[in-house]
């Protein structure tokens, strides 16, 4: 992970402290299936602080208009608020000017105009990409389509049996047709935490571009991409206590001006005759359309709720989580835990013995214990660890050591449900 | 096992540790494979017919509790019975597990299967308990391969995915 020392680094929160985050989130306090809610399923999606519902209601009350079109009041506002949420996202990765920040509608989204703007315009026949086994679909297919389409080759780095990419391999797949990085920044499905910056370090050396797929990092760690050197940073709203429907491309601004427009429309033209259309120039090249211009308020008021709290506070905090949840279920007989990196966030993936996944999680939610169970849209991981899939739980910082406990304790009643 | 809501009812979790019927069979007039790629469920099914009579049946596969039973307590269930007879099972059973026929005010011939009625309130396990009925339709009409994705399949009912 990248550090980047605050002036004012938050002390960790205590428990009692995490007592007063939960009292934000509204939705901690509901028993959706009769029991009372414990929410490890943060790394498909989190949960929203009623500062960030306060935010959305605000400005649907009071500020919606579109955006970047008229010149009446409420139109300035909403343009406003909407522009002051790119800069609260340019100063949460640190990126070096506001243009770099592209709202898309999530991560998917994010790579998929990487792929169209970058990869279609720069990468052709016989052209490499690379990528990892621990890649979430969503950083697969969008470069498998390519690569079909122009006849580029995918190359995988492989991982080791705790999940680790496999670094020696990384390097020896480099090749002088190689044309870009694609990388997790944390596995979504074993939460191993990649070695990102050496790894751009090592691409940038012998020219090649690196876009980081940062869905899972994002909420976690401190992300700064100018420390890491990313040339794309792909992250989700939905997953730092925002709204769904919002997500980020970072680029870097002298690659961002060479890619060509990913959808076409209003607002990413400068001018348009049925001879010829100017582009207009970024971010708003790549925003064609009106934009989920509440959900990116609302993200900018996520980003304010985590700065409040620290995202080194919170890092400390989940992994306070995950050192106690793994240290409870590597005593547990019958538990195998899947990923077991030396650097992990946040992810603790798991099978039983004798016990199907889906079953694990029908039989956790009558505990009300929501966790993840499939494949997690990371299926050659799966495939990696001989497993059809596994369940996942998953923190964020207003989990407690108590909703652990209760984790551990589910799983102790599906194992004697199946005894 | 305390709520006896759960669909893991002590008939299910018995036919998920020792399936009936688990196997192959030497001589099978009818086999197909069903497939849901969302969770990894897979099941192979054999069966004999004489003349209208399915004289035997088995299954194999990997797949969680539920899809097992419900394999299980399928084979037992239509072994000895008429093509017709199973094709009725069938319905029945994909009807009151998508909620359609209320085992509890409507005529039918499930049986025991009715301890899979819950399932209808787990709609992420509805394709589950029904993989093993899509594949039986299926090695009838001499599909040799079925999805509980399969767009054309006829047992196909849009349900959420995983």
């Amino acid at each position: 992970m990248t550090a980047r020392p605050h002036a004012l680094a938050p002390a960790r929160p205590s428990a009692l402290e995490v007592e007063r985050i939960r009292a934000d989130f509204p939705i901690l306090k509901s028993a959706p299936g009769g029991k009372p809610l414990v929410y490890l399923d943060n790394a498909a999606s989190s949960q929203m602080p009623q500062q960030v519902i306060d935010r959305l209601v605000r400005y649907q009350t009071a500020e919606h208009a579109n955006i970047h079109r008229a010149v009446h009041t409420l139109s300035e506002i909403a343009t406003a608020e909407y522009e002051k949420a790119r800069g609260k996202v340019a100063r949460f990765v640190n990126a070096r000017e506001e243009r770099e920040v592209i709202f898309t509608s999530g991560t998917t989204e994010a790579i998929n105009l990487a792929m169209h703007g970058y990869g279609r315009k720069f990468i052709g026949a016989g052209d490499e990409i690379i990528l990892t086994t621990l890649e979430h679909h969503s950083n697969i297919v969008p470069w498998q389509m390519l690569a079909e389409e122009k006849g580029a080759k995918i190359r995988v780095v492989p991982i080791d049996d705790s999940g680790e990419l496999l670094l020696d391999a990384y390097e020896s797949l480099f090749s002088e047709r190689t044309r870009l990085v694609g990388v997790t920044h944390v596995s979504n499905a074993l939460g191993s935490v990649n070695p990102v910056k050496s790894m751009i370090a090592f691409a940038h050396a012998r020219g090649v571009p690196v876009l980081v797929d940062g869905a899972q990092a994002a909420p976690h760690l401190q992300v700064d991409v100018q420390d890491l050197d990313c040339d794309f940073y792909a992250f989700s709203g939905h997953k730092l206590c925002g709204p769904t429907g919002i997500g980020v491309l970072y680029g870097r601004a002298a690659l961002l001006e060479r890619m060509q427009p990913f959808k076409g429309g209003g607002d990413m033209i400068l001018s348009v005759t049925f001879e010829k259309t100017t582009y207009n120039v970024i971010p708003q090249k790549f925003e064609a359309g009106t934009p989920p211009i509440a959900a990116a308020i609302g993200l900018g008021a996520a980003i304010d709720y985590l700065a409040r709290i620290g995202m080194d506070a919170i890092a400390a905090h989940e992994h306070d989580l995950l050192a106690y949840a793994t240290a409870q279920l590597e005593r547990m007989p019958g538990v195998r835990i899947i990923g077991t990196a030396r650097e992990k966030a946040a992810v603790l993936s798991f099978a039983l013995d004798g016990v199907h996944p889906h079953d694990v999680g029908t039989l956790l939610n009558q505990d009300g214990v929501a966790v993840r169970t499939g494949h997690h849209c990371a299926q050659p991981v799966m495939q990696r660890f001989g497993v059809p899939a596994t369940s996942r739980a998953s923190f964020a910082f207003y989990n407690t050591m108590a909703e652990v406990d209760a984790l551990v304790a589910g799983i102790r009643n599906v194992q004697k449900v199946f005894c | 096992m305390a709520d006896p809501k759960s669909l893991y009812q002590e008939v299910i979790l018995d036919h998920n540790r020792k399936p009936r019927n688990y196997g192959t069979l030497d001589h099978a007039s009818h086999r197909a494979e069903g497939r849901n790629p969302l969770c990894g469920d897979h099941l192979t099914l054999a069966l004999d017919l004489d003349g209208e009579r399915i004289a035997a049946i088995a299954f194999e596969g990997e797949s969680c509790a539920i899809c097992k039973a419900s394999a299980s307590m399928m084979t037992a269930n239509v072994k000895g019975k008429t093509v017709g007879d199973a094709e009725t099972l069938i319905r029945e059973f994909r009807d009151m597990a998508t909620g359609q026929l209320d085992t509890g005010r409507q005529a039918h011939h499930l049986g025991r299967l009715t301890v899979f009625a819950g399932v209808r309130d787990l709609p992420t396990r509805v394709k589950c308990a029904i993989l093993p009925w899509h594949t039986l339709h299926a090695a009838l009409h001499a599909i040799a391969d079925t999805s509980t994705e399969s767009e054309n399949d006829p047992m196909h009912a849009p349900i959420g995915d995983a």
